[in-house]
Formats: structure tokens, sequence, C-alpha cells
């Protein structure tokens, strides 16, 4: 009898174990995966920003990044814990693709820095061709229905459950339309930059809105 | 929200602008910060030792002492440091949690002493890390029992009684702590001296005594001397009876003693007695009776009145009783799966005495446990090899593995309970997270309600809200852009539920459409209850409604002097005083009596979820009760 009893336990003992060495051998790869940021000066060259308020950026980012690079799950748990109400998961992940500009699969302390500049301290042009880009999601120079319709969706999906009044299942689509309807001026279906950049300049409200971002430092 | 969270604040505020496109209301106002935005760093000289940290890294747990405005308490003018007459061994750990966001427990510190810093610097016990928890647990376990084992040592002790004891106080005490008085020496004697003698009677008079005259058999002594002998246990069942009512006499909870396991020992003692004397001298009933008499060896229990050991050899086999409860259980299916194996092995066997496999039971419970007695023994040959298989496997499973599987039993035990443990853990940080989430919701639709979605231009509204962090600040700021872009509000799950109530009912519908029409914002009846506000600014305030539509119409509006904003719910309460800073220092009480806030008192660790409900259903019920006057109190 104890002699069954020892094989059963040895038997799951030995799947376990394989199971352990595989997981271990992943996280000494990862662990060894460390990068720098270019010199301080460099950088402050490349942005909008001051060597103190880079050091205040980097001092936070090091801290909760000590590997000194933000995978695509990290990203999405620190969106996550803004917006604890919805989901942020698919908002996060359109705006992690729009942070990583080497498309790299990890975001670099650079990579942050030069959209946080541009978000931030850049020029108004400079700001709606990050959100162009941001909304371009296969990054081919036109924003179509269906990409619109992601993006918004990802939005809504933020808001959560419990909204006022309740969300319906085509509000996101009546909003893709009306954006369509103001964006798009030659009605072929798709925006392109200009387009986009043209009626966001025509729109007092969104002019007025992408001043307000800038004291965050 | 974790510390960490602060610093990612500027990139969650900047992402934000991928929504303005999309937006099509315009955005609220940021919040400024009036403070000082330079890093510095601060000096706590803790004791003697001077520690230096950024004001950046105090800042992320706004609710604790060195993240909040109480520090400044500490604060020294003249050597422009935080000086705190405290243990600076124990603020390293505190430091370290600022710095990294877990909190370690230190083994070699009293886990008195460590809980005392930590509600010192109103940190919570519960964010202890992972990797600390378990010893934690264990160290607090332990000294609370140490603390219990102790008091309750000092209570039961030898103190002497109040004078004004009544006689049932003294007897209970006399029958508890023997060793108080003397005559409750002599009786615990007496009782233990009984208990003997009872006991060695009813051996006695089993054994054979030599016979009567004139006759051969032997005769037990119980029948020789039956007069003497019943005599005794007369003598002896009068005396276990008397003390056992004396005992439930003096009992402060005599339902409580009733249940005890000693008093069931003394009932079972001396309730065959009883039995006999009320059982009619019957020939078939008698044997039954005699059965009963096994019984009075039972009094050798009440021996564990008497004797420590004993008592502590019961309490071990209690705790023991899953794992004494698995051996047998295994035990048993070996014996089973041997019994069967050895019956159908012997079954052709002429005159085998393995009549059926209950029988062969026997076998093999004396074969396995090595006992051997030759009574029942298989012929066949496939009998003998399973019977020597069966001895064999009784030796590896008996004998030799007992100790192994004692320490395995041990150890595995201790695992389920760390799974258990972790279980459990894991349940409590889920609830931890999901409250804080709450918290976090709560606090944001409780801003809202708060008014704080105006400019904050007056001062009586920054004085209202200002306890708030500038954390917080920003983050509500964040979420009100989100709702301007979605056109949607955030509102709490039973308000949402109304909504949905509604919305079948039939009932907002209709005036949504009406009013929608008039203002073409989807936001209905409360629009209508801006309206009737003195103030509007251009992001209107919209209160998330929280009564039906029926008590709107009934809803007592009062035309509050200019710069006011309470939501609806609120006028009505405050509308008899319409001063305006009085109205202010009510709600800010009302605030600061909501452990809520961040600054205000950092022992709460999970206070948003009693507190907001309370808010939100007390607002409703003031809706309700539009006549009286709900105080705010009622928190």
């Amino acid at each position: 009898m104890g002699l069954v009893m020892g094989t059963f336990s040895m038997q799951s003992n030995k799947q376990d174990r394989t199971y352990r060495k595989d997981k271990i051998d992943d996280d000494f790869e990862m662990s060894i995966v460390c990068h720098r940021p270019e010199g301080l000066d460099k950088l402050e060259a490349q942005s909008n920003f001051s060597k103190r308020e880079l050091q205040v950026l980097y001092r936070g980012f090091k801290n909760e990044c000590p590997s000194g690079v933000v995978n695509e799950d990290t990203f999405k748990q620190i969106y996550a814990q803004f917006f604890p109400h919805g989901d942020a998961s698919s908002y996060a992940h359109y705006l992690f693709d729009a942070f990583d500009s080497a498309h790299s699969g990890s975001i670099k302390f650079e990579d942050f820095v030069m959209a946080l500049s541009i978000l931030l301290r850049g020029s108004v042009r400079e700001k709606l061709m990050w959100t162009f880009n941001l909304y371009d999601i296969n990054r081919d120079g036109y924003i179509n229905k269906e990409e619109m319709t992601d993006i918004v969706r990802a939005i809504y999906d933020m808001m959560g459950k419990y909204t006022y009044p309740a969300l319906k299942t085509d509000t996101p689509k009546q909003h893709v339309d009306a954006f369509f309807q103001k964006m798009d001026k030659n009605r072929d279906g798709v925006v392109t930059l200009d387009e986009f950049i043209l009626s966001c300049q025509e729109d007092e409200n969104i002019m007025r809105s992408l001043q307000l971002f800038e004291n965050v430092i | 929200m974790a510390a960490g969270v602060a610093t990612w604040m500027p990139f969650a505020r900047a992402a934000a602008v991928g929504w303005l496109p999309l937006a099509q209301q315009t955005m609220p106002k940021p919040p400024v910060d009036k403070t000082s935005r330079s890093d510095e760093i601060l000096f706590v000289n803790v004791s003697g030792l001077r520690f230096q940290t950024w004001k950046n890294t105090l800042d992320r747990y706004p609710d604790t002492l060195l993240g909040s405005s109480e520090k400044e308490f500490f604060y020294n003018e003249e050597t422009q440091e935080y000086f705190f007459d405290r243990d600076p061994e124990m603020f390293r750990h505190i430091l370290n949690f600022f710095r990294t966001g877990k909190l370690h427990y230190p083994r070699h510190e009293c886990i008195q002493a460590f809980e005392e810093e930590l509600a010192f610097y109103g940190i919570i016990p519960e964010i202890i890390g992972d990797c600390c928890m378990e010893e934690y647990r264990d160290r607090k376990k332990e000294n609370q029992e140490r603390l219990a084992e102790d008091t309750e040592a000092e209570n039961a002790g030898d103190a002497p009684l109040p004078p004004d004891a009544t006689l049932r106080d003294k007897l209970w005490r006399a029958f508890e702590n023997p060793h108080t008085s003397t005559m409750a020496l002599v009786f615990y004697y007496v009782t233990g001296f009984f208990i003997a003698v009872s006991v060695i009677a009813n051996v006695v008079e089993t054994v054979p005594c030599r016979p009567l005259k004139g006759s051969i058999k032997d005769l037990p002594c119980g029948e020789k001397f039956s007069v003497a002998f019943s005599c005794l246990d007369t003598a002896c069942v009068l005396i276990f009876s008397c003390e056992y009512l004396m005992r439930l006499y003096a009992a402060p909870s005599r339902c409580d003693f009733a249940r005890s396991v000693m008093s069931v020992i003394d009932v079972v003692a001396i309730l065959p007695f009883y039995i006999g004397l009320i059982m009619p001298e019957n020939e078939e009933v008698s044997g039954a009776f005699v059965t009963l008499r096994v019984f009075r060896v039972f009094r050798i229990f009440k021996f564990s009145r008497h004797s420590q050991g004993l008592r502590i050899l019961g309490c071990t086999l209690q705790a023991c009783a899953s794992e004494l409860g698995f051996l047998l259980f295994s035990l048993t299916m070996a014996v089973i799966i041997f019994a069967t194996v050895m019956f159908y092995a012997e079954k052709g066997t002429k005159g085998t005495t393995f009549s059926s496999i209950p029988a062969s039971f026997w076998y093999t419970i004396v074969t396995m446990t090595t006992l051997g007695y030759g009574d029942m023994v298989p012929d066949s040959i496939a009998g003998k090899i399973f019977g020597s298989i069966c001895s064999l496997s009784g030796v590896l499973v008996i004998a030799l593995p007992v100790p192994v599987i004692v320490s395995n039993f041990a150890r595995i035990y201790h695992q389920n309970q760390r799974a258990d443990k972790m279980r459990a853990q894991q349940k409590v940080r889920q609830a931890r997270i999901r409250m804080a989430k709450k918290g976090a919701t709560n606090a944001f639709l409780q801003h809202k309600e708060d008014g704080g979605l105006q400019g904050g231009d007056s001062d009586s509204t920054a004085f209202c809200v200002k306890n708030r962090s500038a954390f917080e600040h920003q983050h509500h700021h964040l979420l009100q852009c989100l709702e301007k872009t979605t056109n949607h509000e955030f509102t709490d799950e039973v308000t949402y539920s109304e909504v949905c109530m509604m919305d079948s009912m039939g009932f907002r519908t209709s005036r949504s459409t009406s009013l929608s029409s008039q203002q073409g914002s989807t936001t209905t009846c409360c629009s209508r209850r801006a309206k009737r506000r003195a103030i509007r600014l251009a992001n209107s305030t919209v209160s998330v409604s929280r009564g039906s539509v029926q008590e709107l119409d009934t809803l007592h509006v009062t035309k509050t002097p200019v710069g006011t904003q309470y939501p609806q719910s609120r006028s009505s309460l405050n509308a008899r005083t319409g001063d305006l800073k009085l109205n202010c220092t009510d709600y800010t009480a009302a605030i600061i009596s909501i452990p809520t806030p961040p600054a205000n008192s950092p022992d709460e660790s999970l206070p948003n979820s009693p507190a907001i409900p309370g808010i939100l259903r007390n607002s409703r019920s003031s809706i309700y009760n539009t006549q009286e006057t709900v105080k705010i109190s009622s928190l």
C-alpha cells in the first residue's frame, strides 16, 4: 500500500520538477535583460524636458522597472490601476504600440521620454500627429472605420459596466460615425493625416483641450 | 492605489491626449498644483540616526504619518529636519516600505514592538509582503496565545475571591482549584480514593475465589461476597452522584458544564447503577444489564481530573485525529484488498476457515500486524502465496514506514495548512484589492458628489475639498476627461441597477427623450436639477442621481445663494441654515469624520467601503425623508 502511494507521489513530483525547471530558466533569461538609457545630456537635447524633470521621470521609471524596460503586461497593469472601474487592457495595448515606436515589444526610457515630450511639450501639430499614429493601428497612413471602432470600443471599455446613462451596444458605433462625419472631408471612408489635422484645427474644443495637459510634470 | 502608480500619473495624463479628438464635450480644467513642484531631499532624524529621502518617496503613501501633513508636527525648525523619538532600527524597515512598496517583518524583532511602530507611523500590518507574512502571522498567533494563557492563568489563579462571593462561587473555586483551601484538598483526595476503590472493586469481583463449602467450581469473588461488593458499589455511586450534583450546582454556566467531557464521563460512570435500580429483576433484561456494568470502567477516566498528563494525552489525540483517521483509512483499504484476495484464493479449499470476506479480515489484520495467531491458516498454494505477500506488505506498511509516514504526515499536514493559509491570504489580498479599487471609484464618485466638478474658484469650495492629495486631484481630473470623451458618467453599482430598473419601467426613456431634445445632452433629470441650481458652469455639475424620478418632483429645492453647489440631496439638509460657511463646516465635519480623506486618519486602512456607501445610502434616505432633517452625523 505504501509503495503504491509512494509511486503516485513520485510521479507528480517529477512533473512538478520539470515544470519548475522551465520556469527557472525563463526567469533567469528575463532577469539578465537590463537596459540603460542614453546620457542625460543627449536626452535633454532630444526632448523638451529640463535635466531636473528628466531626473524625476527617470527615478520614477527606474523604481517601477529596475530592468530599464517596460513590457506590455506591466504597462497594462499600470494603466489598469488608473481605471479601476473598467477594463483598460485594450486601450493600454494600443497605447503600448504607440509608445513603442521601434516595435521591439518593450518600452525603454527613451521611448517613454520622447512620447511624453511630444504629448506634454510638443507643438499642436506634433500632438495631433502622435494621436493620428495612435489611431492608425496598422500604420498604413489611413484611419478606417474598423480601426476607429476598435479604439473607441477600447475607450468605452475603460468606463466599465456601471455608467450613467447605461452603455448601449451601438454607442461606440454612433461615436465613430460622428467622428467620421466630422473628420472625413472627402467622404472616402478613410481619414488621412492632413484631413485629421485640418479637422482638429477647425474644432475649438479640441484645440483648447490640447493645451490642458501642459503642466503635468 | 499602489505607490508606484503615482509616478506614472504624468504618463497616464499624457496618454489622455489620445482621447481628445474623440471627445464631444469640452474637457474640464486640470487641477492646479499650488505646492512647489521641485523634488527635494528631506532629513528625518530618528533618535539620532539621520535618514535622508526624497520628498516624492514619502508622498507615495499619503495616508501614513510620513506621507501626510501630520509629519509637520514633528518638524524641527532649527535643525531643518523631522525628528522622531522612536526606535531607529525599526525605522529602517518603515522607510524601506516607502522606498520599495513592500513591508518586511524583521524576524529578530519583537512582534509587539513592531506593531506599535507600525501603528505610530500609520501603516497597517496587513500589507506586509508575502515573503514575511507567514512568519508574522505565526509569531502573532503565538504571542496572542501566550498572552491569552497568561491572562487565563491570572484569572483562574490563586487570587483570593472577592469578599462578596456567593457560596456557589466558593464551591466552584474549591472544585476547580483544589489547593486553594484545605477542605477542597480533602475532598479532592477523598474522591480520588473512591475512584480507585471503585475501579479495584470492579476488577477484583471477577477474580475467582475459593468456592463455598460443598461446591467444587471456583466462584468469582463478586458472587461470593456479593453483599460486600454491592455495598461498596452503592457507596461509591452515592459519593460520585453527590459530587456531580454539587459540581452542577456550583457551575457558573450549567449548560456548558453539562456539555463538557468530564461531566459526560461522570454521568456515564454512575448511570449503570441507576439503570439497574429501575430495571425490573428480569432474566432477559438482566443480560443487558450486565453489559451495562462494563461502563463502570469509565470511572477510570475520572482520574483525568486528577492527572494533567491524561488531559494532555487526550488533547494530543484530538489534535492528531485527522492523521490517525487517514492512517486507519489506508490500513482499511489494505485489509479489504488482501481479505478479498485471500477469500477467493481459499474458496476452493475444503473446510476452510476463510468462510467469508469479513472472516478473512481477521486473518489479514493478524497477519499484517505480524501477530500470527494461527487460528486461520491458508491451505491452497495461491492462498499461501498471497498470504506471504500479505505478511510482507504488512511489515512494509506498518512496521517500517511508520516513522516515515508519521513525519511525512506532519510535513504534508503543515503544507496543507500552508496551502490553506495561502488560499486564505489570496482571498484576503483579492478582497483588499477589490476594496482598494472600490475605494478609488468611490472616492471619485464622492468627489463628484461634493461638487468638486466646479472650477474651484471660490474659497469655500477649496476649503471643502482640500482634503485630497494632489495625486487624487489629478486622477479625478483624468477620470472626468474620460467621462467627457465618452459622454457617459461613472456611477456605482446600486445606482446603475436602479437606473436599469427605471429603464425597464419605461420611465426614464420618456423623460430622457423630452429633455434631451431640449438640451442635447444625454443627462436627463440631472440636468433638470442642474437648471434649478443657482450656479452653473460650462462643465455642469451633474450629480449622480440617487432617487427615483418621482422623488425629484417632491424634492425640496431651495434656491440656495450663490456659491453653494451641493448635490441636491444635501440642499434639503442644509437649507435651514443657508449660511455658506456653516454649510461648509458641517460638510467638512462630515468629510473629516469619514476615514476616506487621505490626510486625516492614518490608521484607517481600508476605510472607503464602509464610509462611502454610508454616505450614498444616507443621501438616498434623505431624499425619501424630505420633511425631516436628516443629520449627516448618522454616519
